[in-house]
C-alpha cells in the first residue's frame, strides 16, 4: 500500500492574525508554524493504515525550505519519506497541480489531504487533484476503510453522514472522525531520531505553472463593540433586546 | 453568455442558501448584462415558484431525479456540460457539503477560476474581486480572478437575499447530461436526527463542559427548538462523546455563521472563537466572569445555566404566544 500525506504548513491555531506591506501579505513574524490540524488527523490514520496492514507513507508539501521543520515532525510522528516540491505557493490551483504531477509519477493508492487548510479555508486542493488525475474524491471524510482494491469511505454532508463505494486510487479529504483527537499521533524521542535518517527529498519543478487567482487585499474584522452585560435576574431584558434590539428573535 | 446557478434541495425542498445564491447571481446579472439560468432537482412546484420570487431568466428543472441519488462526480459532469451549452460565464454554487464537493471539479472541467466562501457581492467586476472568508474568520481576503470564467461558492447566511419576482422560462433538464459513469456507489445515507444544518442555520444554541454532564443538554435542545435553531458543543463535550462530533463548531469542527449564537457554559478559547465569529449576534452565558467568550460577545449574562436556560425558555414562549 502506498499513502501519500499531503501537508499543508499554517499559522498555530492560537496565533494573532496580521498583515504586512499594505495589508497584502501576511505577516509571518513571531507566528509559529505547525501542521495544519485536518492533515494531523489524516497523518495519524495513515500511520494506523501502516500498523495494521502495511503501508509505505510519503508526506508531501509545497513550499519553501521554512517548512523542512514541519516535514521533519511528520517524519518522526510516523512517515517513512517527506517529499518538497520547493515552488511558490501562488494559489490552490498551482499547489494542485504540481501535487498532482507527483501523485501520478509516483502511483499511490490512497491519498490523503486535509479537509480544508485552516489559514486561507479554501477547501479546493483536494476536489482540484481528484479532478486533475481523474480518481474519486471522499470529501469531509470521517472514515474510511480498506477492503482489497475497494475503499469505504464514510462522508460527512449537511444533514448526516454519506457512506460511499470506490475503487483505489481515491483523494481523501480528512478531518476529525478519521482518526479521534485524543488518538493523534505526536513525536517520540526514538521517533525523532530515526526522523534524522529519514529521506526528505527537494524537487525543483521543471516548469513554472501559472495562478488564475490573485489576493489583492488583507482585512481584519470590525472589532466588536462591547459586550452588553445584563443581569442575571432579568432575563425579560435579554429577551426584548434579542428581540427589539438585535432582531434576532 | 450567462450565469448558471445550482439551486441545492433538500428532499425537493429549496434550502435557504439556494435562495442566496439565487439573489446573488441575480445581482451579478444586473451588474454584468447576463442572462441567468437556474438548476435544480425537484418535482416540487412550490420550489420552482420560489426560485421566481428570488429572480431567475430561466429555470432547468429535473423533475424526475432525486438529488440525493446523485453521485458528486455525476453532477458536477452534469454542471459542466449545462455550463457549455448555456456557454456560462459564471457558476454561483451554494458553500454547503454538497457544493464543496464539486465546486473543484467543475472549476477544473470548465477551466474557470474558483472563488470559494464568497461573503459578498464583487468589489470589482472586471476583472472580478471578491471578498472571502479566510484565516477562519480572523480575516478576510480579497481574490482577484485572472480568468474569465468564474465558479463561485457562496457562504451560506453570509450575503443575505431579495426578492425580485420573475416569470422565467422553465426547460426540462436534458437527462442525457447525467449519462456519466460515476467512479463512486452510494451505499447508503444516515440522516442527523435534527431537520437543521448547523452550516445553514440561522439560530444555534451551542454549550460547553459547563453543562456539567450530557443529560442537561435536554434544556438546550427545548430552547434550540423554540427559536427554530440548531445544536452544536465546544470541542471538550465532543471528545468526551457527550454529543456528536457532527455538533463540534470551532476550529477543528465546522464553521458556522448564523444570525444568533447562544453559547452556554463555553469559556470561548481562541479555537472555539475560530468557528463561531462569524456569527452576527453572540449571546454568552457563563458563571465565570473573567470568561474570555464575554470580550467577543454583544450580549452577556453572569449565571448559572440552569437557572438562566429555564427563564429564557419561559420568557421566549410569553413573547411568542
Amino acid at each position: 500500500m502506498e499513502i501519500v500525506v499531503c501537508i499543508s504548513v499554517v499559522p498555530d491555531t492560537t496565533s494573532k492574525i496580521n498583515f504586512t506591506e499594505n495589508n497584502t501579505k501576511f505577516d509571518e513574524n513571531g507566528i509559529t508554524f505547525i501542521i495544519n490540524p485536518f492533515d494531523e488527523f489524516c497523518l495519524t490514520k495513515a500511520i494506523f493504515i501502516k500498523e495494521q496492514i502495511g503501508a509505505n507513507i510519503t508526506v508531501l508539501n509545497v513550499g519553501g525550505s521554512k517548512n523542512d521543520p514541519v516535514l521533519r515532525k511528520s517524519l518522526a510522528i510516523g512517515a517513512d519519506k517527506a517529499v518538497r516540491i520547493d515552488a511558490k505557493n501562488l494559489d490552490a490551483l498551482t499547489v494542485s497541480k504540481h501535487l498532482s504531477t507527483y501523485i501520478k509519477e509516483n502511483n499511490f493508492d490512497i491519498i490523503f489531504c486535509g479537509k480544508e487548510s485552516i489559514d486561507y479555508n479554501g477547501g479546493k486542493v483536494p476536489g482540484f487533484i481528484s479532478a486533475i488525475l481523474n480518481i474519486p474524491f471522499a470529501n469531509a471524510c470521517v472514515g474510511m476503510k480498506i477492503e482489497g482494491e475497494n475503499v469505504i469511505v464514510n462522508n460527512e454532508i449537511d444533514n448526516g453522514i454519506q457512506i460511499c463505494k470506490s475503487k483505489k486510487p481515491i483523494v481523501i479529504a480528512g478531518q476529525k472522525g478519521l482518526v479521534e483527537e485524543k488518538e493523534l499521533k505526536i513525536p517520540s524521542m526514538r521517533g525523532i531520531m530515526m526522523a534524522r535518517s529519514k529521506p526528505l527529498e527537494i524537487i525543483h519543478p521543471k516548469e513554472e505553472i501559472k495562478n488564475n487567482l490573485d489576493i489583492t487585499e488583507f482585512k481584519l474584522p470590525k472589532g466588536k463593540s462591547e459586550c452588553k452585560m445584563i443581569d442575571s435576574d432579568n432575563i425579560p431584558e435579554l429577551i426584548s433586546l434579542l428581540k427589539n434590539e438585535a432582531k434576532v428573535l | 453568455m450567462s450565469i448558471l446557478i445550482f439551486a441545492e434541495t433538500w428532499n425537493g425542498k429549496l434550502k435557504k442558501s439556494s435562495f442566496e445564491a439565487i439573489s446573488y447571481a441575480k445581482k451579478l446579472s444586473d451588474n454584468l448584462d447576463l442572462k441567468t439560468f437556474t438548476l435544480i432537482f425537484s418535482k416540487l412546484d412550490d420550489s420552482i415558484k420560489l426560485i421566481e420570487e428570488y429572480g431567475s431568466d430561466e429555470i432547468i428543472k429535473y423533475d424526475s431525479i432525486d438529488l440525493e441519488s446523485i453521485e458528486n462526480d455525476k453532477l458536477a459532469h452534469m454542471m459542466t456540460k449545462t455550463a457549455e451549452k448555456i456557454s456560462a460565464k459564471h457558476i454561483i454554487i451554494s458553500n454547503t457539503s454538497r457544493g464543496k464537493s464539486i465546486c473543484s471539479k467543475i472549476a477544473i472541467d470548465t477551466n474557470s477560476s474558483l472563488i470559494t466562501n464568497a461573503i459578498a457581492l464583487p468589489t470589482e467586476y472586471k476583472p472580478i474581486n471578491i471578498k472571502c472568508k479566510a484565516f477562519s474568520s480572523k480575516a478576510f481576503s480579497y481574490y482577484k480572478s485572472t480568468s474569465d470564467k468564474n465558479v463561485i461558492t457562496i457562504l451560506p447566511n453570509s450575503v443575505g437575499c431579495e426578492t425580485k419576482p420573475s416569470t422565467a422560462k422553465i426547460t426540462e433538464g436534458d437527462l442525457d447530461l447525467l449519462n456519466f459513469e460515476s467512479n463512486t456507489e452510494i451505499l447508503r445515507e444516515e440522516k442527523n436526527s435534527s431537520e437543521i444544518s448547523l452550516t445553514d442555520a440561522e439560530r444555534v444554541v451551542s454549550a460547553g463542559r459547563g453543562l456539567k454532564s450530557p443529560e442537561n443538554w435536554k434544556m438546550i435542545e427545548e430552547l434550540a427548538n423554540l427559536i427554530n435553531g440548531g445544536t452544536a458543543c465546544s470541542k471538550p463535550v465532543s471528545d468526551m462523546g457527550w454529543r456528536p462530533h457532527s455538533e463540534h463548531v470551532g476550529q477543528t469542527g465546522i464553521a458556522i455563521n448564523p444570525d444568533l449564537y447562544i453559547a452556554v457554559g463555553i469559556s470561548g478559547a481562541i479555537q472555539h472563537l475560530a468557528g463561531v465569529s462569524n456569527s452576527k449576534k453572540i449571546v454568552v452565558i457563563n458563571t465565570d466572569p473573567e470568561a474570555p467568550f464575554f470580550k467577543s460577545a454583544d450580549y452577556g449574562i453572569v449565571g448559572d445555566a440552569f437557572e438562566v436556560i429555564p427563564k429564557m425558555i419561559e420568557e421566549i414562549k410569553k413573547i411568542q404566544d
